[in-house]
């Protein structure tokens, strides 16, 4: 058995523990605002925290999470009003939306690491997130804005 | 009492167990409070045809229909926003049902089929005419009311008014009422607003799932959860019409959480269209399980007649191919006689490679074949070729069919064919439980629909003036049609039709346009802009390369080349089957003022002409697509080594009359980081047949890291009073020539053939 904790709920995991946390969210309990995009650490639409990083799901097994604390977009802020979500929001960030909760976990750990980045930290910290449908520029904006709140 | 249940953007595709969608379709169609849908004078044919977009609860709350699909592109902002507009109905009351795929009521012009940038163009006008009836049904129900002449009362904000006491009642106070009303057709048909009287069309709101999708509570194709359902992934064979000719799944079985392995059969001898490949399905309780079953399967595939294929040596045929042209689709003058008496003639080859999709959310669709109706959840483009399609593979009939259209993770051109929720049905059915279909990404880019490799020869004569006397361009390509006519050699007037038959250089008296032989070994489909990609980036290359050749200026030697604003007559050079987008030519008229426009304002913006410090270059383009007209100007700062930067892009677009400029804007954004990946990344190849490249690691896209921050969008307003033109589309042709055109003038080599090589760029 794998504990660990998702959005501050205790879970119990009996399955495969080789399981990508991914697919566990996903799949086992329910938790969709996690996106598969590519399934092997290329996209970053799966990302979430452990802890206090951001983390590819697809690349991280249930097992590597046990004893830790899970933050996914549901968990990231109780009415969805984090920082980021809510510079999101004042640029129109999203085109079809599938990449961008990815896109705004990555976000939220980068300026938790680093409030105040450079254009170029922004670039390279976001450079893991693809976005086919090409919304980098108000993403940088947007991680602008969050950042002068954080 | 009749009732609307009041349902949240937030809770779409919600109800229990996900069957939200469907529940609320019927809902909404069924029990409406008012039926503004009474569309006799707008369909065209004057044919009665009920249609529902609007409803209204007692309480004021406003439901709008959107019956297209939103992949990234706003749609379901854009069309309710324009209802809003005309019903006076106030904006932050009004919630977005999504329609299931159903022509009997949301089929007029157009059908629900979501693509070539066609959902504002051919539903601006119906969705006006479906406001003004509700408008209409609650002012009359008011004037009633009140005893009062029907002339002088006025909706305005989710009240209707009466001018002279004073009165007013909220539209929900007036639903029942209304609802009592017949809606007026013909000569009794409500006013439209004057264009001045707009407060929600041309302006920027919000997108309505926003909030959604900034806090993961957006539904997209796999996160619809049905009880007892199961999931599938599908081991196809690497090489197209191929077949498993055995297989073992002993191992597969063995993994915990796969329950079965059930095979799909091949296509056969019959045209692709959208029908399921074929192979071997992989089934379970979740997701990693029958992904790691698929890894254990052993099977010995038969790989058919597309075996030889390999790029490699495909290219150097299409090469020949175009240049022996053959098929003439357009000629003006004597280009033979031109080309004889030139001064001077110039020719080049041009090569655009085979692109797949990648939209970011891979193909998938839950099925319930378990039940009648069968109902599908799936990210399509198409609701009703995906009834079709899974009903042909059930054998039962269309209307037994059901779909309930998800958000899309992205599309481009890939939703539009269904084969994956035919496999879900097939699946289904066989295990007698509801299937989520899952593609892979290995599998999308792998199993999918390739935008066209195209190889072209472009040739200009020139005479001793420096004027181009002769064009000649000719394109070779497998065609999209072969998914319907596998054996056809040659390209189509659709994909002709692309920019390469309006080719607009109508200042060039003599000119020949045509087409060379190809056989497909692949399935073809459409991709975001399609053919237009390679014909603009062909063309603009080639006129940067005539500038160069006599001297001129680039900007200066397209409008020359443009010509005088006129509306470009092909049947007058003999094309009589021009595509025009679906469209009539009198209604959207290739009109080279416009594109001469664009392509000044976008030299304008960009400081064209100004002095750039070494290392640097600034490159232009301008294409018609989809009915737009769109210039692309891109600077770029080139490393020795060459790898380079994009510093700046402007983007002039005139797309008509506009809803949301904030969308036109994130899609022109959008459009020239799509370019980007066109330009620099995208390369599909094959060997024995089968297509090399398999994830993001050698199939790469743009990322932020390469991705042009500074696009500037510049609406050109000179055209806002004609018709709405395509949008979501248009702005990716453009980009490519213009990087093109800028990196010559930066390092000093050509670039003829995509992806660009950035080793190729380096300074030696
Ligand atoms: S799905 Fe995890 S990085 Fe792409
Ligand atoms: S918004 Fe569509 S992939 Fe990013």
């Amino acid at each position: 058995m794998i504990e660990l904790k998702v959005n501050g709920v205790r879970r119990a995991y009996y399955g495969d523990p080789n399981m990508p946390l991914l697919w566990y969210l996903r799949d086992e309990i329910g938790l969709a605002g996690t996106k598969y995009g590519c399934g092997v650490g290329l996209c970053g639409a799966c990302i979430v925290h452990v802890g206090d990083s951001a983390r590819q799901s697809c690349l991280t097994t249930v097992a590597d999470a046990a004893g830790q604390e899970v933050t996914t977009i549901e968990g990231l802020h109780p009415d969805g009003n984090h920082p980021v979500q809510r510079a999101w929001r004042q640029h129109d960030v999203p085109q079809c939306g599938f990449c961008q909760t990815g896109q705004i976990m990555q976000a939220a750990a980068l300026l938790a690491e680093n409030p105040n980045p450079s254009d170029e930290e922004i670039v390279e910290g976001m450079s893991g997130a693809v976005c086919r449908c090409g919304t980098y520029q108000r993403i940088l904006a947007a991680v602008k804005t969050a950042a002068e709140e954080v | 009492m009749t009732r609307i249940v009041n349902v949240s953007r937030r809770s779409m595709l919600k109800g229990a167990g996900g069957f939200g969608a469907l529940v609320l379709g019927a809902r909404i169609v069924g029990r409406p409070m008012i039926n503004a849908a009474v569309a006799a004078t707008s369909v065209g044919t004057g044919a009665f045809e009920p249609n529902v977009f609007v409803s209204l609860d007692t309480d004021g709350s406003v439901a709008i229909v959107c019956h297209r699909s939103e992949m990234g592109q706003g749609v379901r902002t854009g069309l309710p926003q324009i209802v809003a507009d005309e019903m006076e109905a106030d904006w932050s009351r009004v919630s977005v049902w999504q329609a299931p795929g159903d022509p009997s009521r949301y089929k007029y012009k157009d059908n629900q089929n979501t693509d070539g940038s066609r959902s504002i163009r051919h539903h601006f006008t119906i969705m006006r005419e479906m406001g003004a009836q509700a408008r209409d049904l609650l002012e009359r129900a008011a004037a009633r009311q009140w005893g009062v002449d029907r002339g002088d009362v006025y909706a305005r904000d989710h009240r209707v008014h009466h001018t002279g006491s004073g009165r007013s009642l909220g539209f929900g106070e007036l639903a029942q009422a209304a609802a009592e009303l017949e809606p007026a057709g013909g000569d009794g048909a409500p006013r439209l607003k004057d264009p001045s009287e707009w407060k929600y069309i041309g302006r920027d709101l919000p997108i309505v799932d926003l909030y959604d999708m900034t806090t993961g509570g957006a539904t997209y194709g796999a996160d619809v959860r049905l009880p007892g359902m199961k999931i599938a992934v599908v081991a196809r064979c690497p090489v197209y019409r191929g077949r498993a000719k055995t297989f073992d799944a002993t191992e597969a079985l063995e993994v915990p959480g796969v329950e079965q392995v059930i095979e799909i059969p091949p296509l056969g001898d019959r045209p692709a269209e959208f029908r399921p490949l074929g192979g071997v399905a992989v089934i379970g309780a979740n997701t990693w399980s029958v992904m790691q079953g698929r890894g254990k399967l052993k099977i010995d595939w038969e790989p058919g007649p597309n075996e030889s294929h390999d790029t490699d040596t495909y290219e150097s045929q299409l090469i020949e191919s175009a240049r022996a042209g053959g098929h003439v689709i357009r000629e003006r003058g004597e280009p033979d006689g031109a080309f004889a008496g030139a001064a001077k003639v110039h020719e080049a080859d041009y090569y655009v490679p085979y692109f797949i999709h990648t939209p970011m959310e891979p193909p998938v669709a839950v099925v319930d074949a378990t039940r009648t109706p069968v109902r599908i959840w799936a990210a399509t483009q198409a609701p009703n070729e995906t009834r079709q399609y899974v009903a042909e593979a059930l054998g039962i009939d269309q209307a037994d069919v059901a779909c309930n259209v998800t958000l899309l993770g992205g599309a481009f051109g890939r939703k539009s064919k269904p084969d994956f929720a035919a496999e879900a049905a097939i699946l289904s059915k066989r295990v007698g439980a509801p299937v989520r279909m899952q593609w892979t990404r290995e599998d999308e880019i792998q199993q999918g629909y390739y935008h066209a490799c195209c190889a072209q020869n472009l040739k200009a004569a020139v005479d001793d003036s420096g004027k181009v006397t002769a064009w000649r361009q000719s394109a070779a390509y497998p065609s999209l049609m072969t998914l319907w006519e596998p054996e056809r050699n040659v390209g189509s007037s659709l994909e002709n039709g692309l920019g390469l038959v309006d080719m607009p250089y109508n200042a060039v008296p003599n000119i020949r346009i045509e087409n060379g032989e190809a056989r497909a070994h692949l399935r073809i489909g459409w991709y975001r802009s399609v053919n237009n990609i390679q014909h603009a980036f062909a063309m603009n290359c080639f006129v940067n390369e005539l500038a160069e050749t006599t001297g001129r200026d680039h900007v200066e030697l397209l409008l020359e080349l443009i010509g005088e604003p006129t509306n470009l007559d092909l049947t007058a050079d003999g094309v009589e089957d021009y595509f025009n987008y679906g469209d009539p030519i009198a209604d959207w008229p290739i009109m080279t003022g416009r594109l001469s426009n664009v392509l000044r304002v976008a030299a304008d913006k960009s400081g064209w002409g100004k002095s750039l410090p070494r290392g640097h270059g600034l490159g232009i383009a301008c294409h018609r697509s989809f009915h737009s007209y769109v210039a692309t100007a891109v600077h770029v700062a080139v490393q020795d080594d060459g790898n380079f930067s994009i510093p700046q892009v402007d983007v002039a677009v005139d797309c008509g009359r506009y809803v949301n400029p904030d969308r036109v804007r994130s899609q022109m954004e959008g459009a020239t980081v799509y370019g980007n990946t066109v330009a620099r990344h995208g390369r599909i190849t094959t060997k024995q047949g089968a297509v090399e490249q398999s994830n993001f690691h050698d199939y790469p896209i743009s990322r932020i890291s390469d991705a042009p921050l500074d696009v500037r969008v510049h609406i050109v307003e000179d055209y806002t009073d004609h018709r709405p033109c395509g949008v979501g589309e248009p702005g990716v042709p453009p980009f490519a020539p213009a990087l093109a055109n800028a990196l010559y003038q930066a390092s000093g080599k050509r670039i003829r053939r995509l992806p660009i090589d950035t080793a190729e760029l380096a300074r030696t």
